[in-house]
């Protein structure tokens, strides 16, 4: 139970150290250091093959992709863009709202009964991989094909425009 | 694995609520207080992230398996999407020389 704490703690403060870097390359390694953490809440939540989609695809595939176009792009603190500080104090202010609206809806809905397993078997690969291939054939098929279509897109946006003559 | 079962156990389902409203809410600030776009773009999946685990505690609370099976096809499409997301801002880069979010304001009326 305190394990969750300490890594709900972490991840919190990763995702502030995100927002609050100015050094872009420093923001994707606290990125990457929040998501490890959420691969360990998947871990406590007994969702073995989520923890190693997130562990594979986000921290591996995703946040490289991110750090190659930082470094491509050659980013650093200097030519980072910052907004007025006026405006980060409203940006502040209105994400604390969201917070404090949230909070009000839990308040009315009141759920407050612990988090039993009711199946401890069914974030396993054999399960998952039986749901899937039952009833989510065909969102699983579309969205083969939605990669596919990212993939073309990806590739036709950065490719550079040959030189006209 | 049994002793990770049983650290689970007494964990209230609204203090994952209250954890995914925070995590949520900072990516939301981070929207809104940075202008470098890639940075806009960690702080939505830093959101896409928040929904994900609350849909997971939420499958494993009803024991229905369907909330984890939608987490993966979020995360195939924060794939798609951060795939095309940063194609676009290469090319707005070697257009404008920046990746500042102001410098893409040519729709504004």
């Amino acid at each position: 139970m305190t394990v969750f704490y300490f890594v709900a703690f972490l991840s919190i403060f990763f995702a502030l150290m995100t927002i609050f870097t100015k050094n872009p390359v420093h923001s994707v390694l606290y990125l990457v250091i929040t998501f490890f953490t959420f691969t360990v809440h998947y871990i406590l939540l007994n969702a073995q093959f989520l923890a190693v989609v997130n562990f594979i695809v986000y921290m591996g595939a995703i946040m490289v992709l991110f750090l190659f176009v930082l470094m491509l792009l050659n980013l650093n603190k200097d030519t980072e863009p910052m907004k007025s500080n006026l405006v980060k104090f409203m940006g502040v202010i209105a994400g604390c709202c969201l917070l404090v609206t949230f909070f009000g809806v839990y308040r009315v809905f009141d759920i407050s009964n612990p988090l039993t397993v009711v199946n401890p078997e069914i974030g396993l690969v054999k399960n998952l991989g039986k749901v899937l291939f039952n009833e989510f054939l065909l969102p699983f098929e579309l969205s083969s094909l939605l990669l596919l279509t990212a993939m073309i897109g990806a590739i036709l946006l950065a490719k550079k425009e040959p030189k006209q003559i | 694995m049994e002793t990770v079962v049983q650290q689970l156990q007494g964990v209230p389902i609204n203090h994952y609520l209250i954890f995914c409203a925070i995590i949520f809410a900072i990516g939301v600030i981070g929207v809104l207080i940075r202008r470098n776009v890639i940075i806009i773009m960690m702080s939505i999946e830093l959101m896409l992230n928040a929904v994900n685990l609350l849909l997971a505690a939420f499958s494993v609370q009803h024991g229905d398996s369907s909330g984890q099976v939608f987490v993966f096809f979020i995360m195939a499409l924060a794939a798609a999407e951060v795939a095309v997301g940063l194609a676009i801002i290469i090319m707005v880069y070697r257009n404008t020389k920046s990746v500042d979010i102001d410098s893409l304001n040519k729709l504004r009326w």
